[in-house]
């Protein structure tokens, strides 16, 4: 495995990986959630938070415990422990000291466990050898770049909200073909920075 | 027998988990560059929801209900275990090239949303063939979008050459714009081409 600075892979998880536009992973939010640009940029917030912070206690768990003990293959079952005992944690610590962030964000912390983002960086990171400090570059990244794509795209959403869509292609079906434009867009960044 | 074939209109058309209810899409765009990606998943994920669907049920009764998500969570991650260990052991090409995904199986919100919508109020076989058959449906549109999408973008279907030689490769359709596109346009297809088809098979089974 080649050395990758991590600021490198910082940028290109925003940029040319993006975890919706080039890896499809957390879509089941993103086309949920992108009606309103103050509530997707609150999950977003929320989404980085927890990569930043699974992707770290994942990386020590894999690599302190379940190598040593040859115990690779379970890696889906505690990564999934991992990440829903840490949103379990998270929405408790805030809901005793950060009232008014709890109800801003409170309803989306359930919604981020089965967030395939979360899971997806983590069995990434893995896949692909990267160290602690790569790791955690990897995860803020990641979930600024989801960040960067939902809030994008509740703000196109709201500007077509008055457009007259063919009635099939209304919800879901347009939602899904301004993706597939923004994935074009965000194909323009594909020189600058490449990881795999 | 009746309720059978109900659940297998569901599953097919009715409330296709894809382009109904919108679920699962994460890992369906990601395999669908490839006919033989997208079929490996879509049996994959037959077999998870199916299994996971039956111990659901047959332990329905004795789970309490306020950690039943853990526990679903739990049952699934064992299946998606056991998938990833028999794909390595068997095709560990086929291991490779899913890489991820596979594990994302867990998050993928059919097994759960069958899991939880189904399975805990059915009884273990029904919940077990309701489950193969959301997987159908699943692996259904996976096929179809995969189909375009190889047809297009490599100008083969399952690896074999079909349009000639001077076809020339639309390179979007294996790039990730490519995916959203087909599944948006497959939304709309369907949306158009099912409410008459439902009826007219109604007419003919009444």
């Amino acid at each position: 495995m080649i050395e990758i600075n991590p600021l490198v892979i910082f940028f290109a998880s925003i940029f040319t990986n993006n975890m919706i536009m080039s890896n499809f992973l957390g879509m089941c939010s993103f086309i949920a959630v992108s009606s309103e640009i103050k509530t997707s940029l609150s999950l977003g917030q929320a989404v980085t938070f927890v990569l930043a912070c699974t992707s770290v206690l994942n990386f020590l768990i894999y690599n302190m415990v379940l190598v040593p003990l040859g115990l690779e293959y379970l890696r889906f079952i505690v990564f999934i422990i991992v990440i829903a005992a840490f949103v379990q944690l998270v929405e408790m610590i805030i809901e005793r000291y950060f009232e008014s962030l709890y109800y801003s964000l409170g309803i989306f912390l359930p919604l981020i466990t089965v967030n395939c983002a979360i899971l997806g960086v983590s069995l990434f990171m893995i896949i692909r050898e990267y160290n602690l400090i790569q790791s955690f570059a990897f995860g803020v990244g990641s979930g600024l770049g989801w960040t960067l794509a939902i809030v994008a795209m509740a703000g196109i959403r709201k500007k077509i909200s008055n457009a007259k869509i063919p009635k099939g292609l209304e919800g879901p079906g347009i939602t899904l073909i301004i993706t597939g434009i923004m994935a074009l867009a965000f194909l323009g960044f594909s020189g600058i920075v490449q990881i795999q | 027998m009746k309720e059978l074939m109900r659940v297998f209109k569901a599953g097919i058309y009715k409330d296709n988990p894809v382009f109904r209810q919108i679920l699962g899409i994460c890992s369906s765009l990601a395999v669908t560059n490839l006919l033989i990606n997208s079929f490996v998943m879509g049996v994959g994920l037959m077999f998870v929801t199916a299994f996971s669907s039956f111990t659901v049920s047959l332990l329905r009764s004795t789970t309490p209900k306020h950690i039943r998500m853990m526990v679903q969570t739990l049952i699934i991650s064992a299946y998606v275990i056991i998938l990833d260990i028999f794909l390595k052991a068997y095709f560990p090409s086929m291991s490779k090239a899913l890489g991820p995904y596979v594990g994302l199986i867990i998050t993928n919100c059919i097994i759960m949303g069958r899991a939880e919508a189904f399975a805990q109020k059915n009884k273990p076989f029904i919940s077990f063939f309701d489950g193969l058959i959301m997987g159908l449906g699943y692996t259904i549109v996976l096929l179809v979008i995969a189909f375009f999408r190889e047809l297009l973008g490599f100008g083969s279907l399952f690896g074999i050459q079909v349009l000639g030689e001077n076809w020339v490769n639309w390179t979007l359709m294996i790039m990730p714009p490519g995916a959203f596109f087909m599944l948006g346009i497959v939304i709309w297809a369907t949306y158009g081409l099912f409410p008459k088809e439902e009826q007219d098979k109604g007419g003919v089974k009444a």
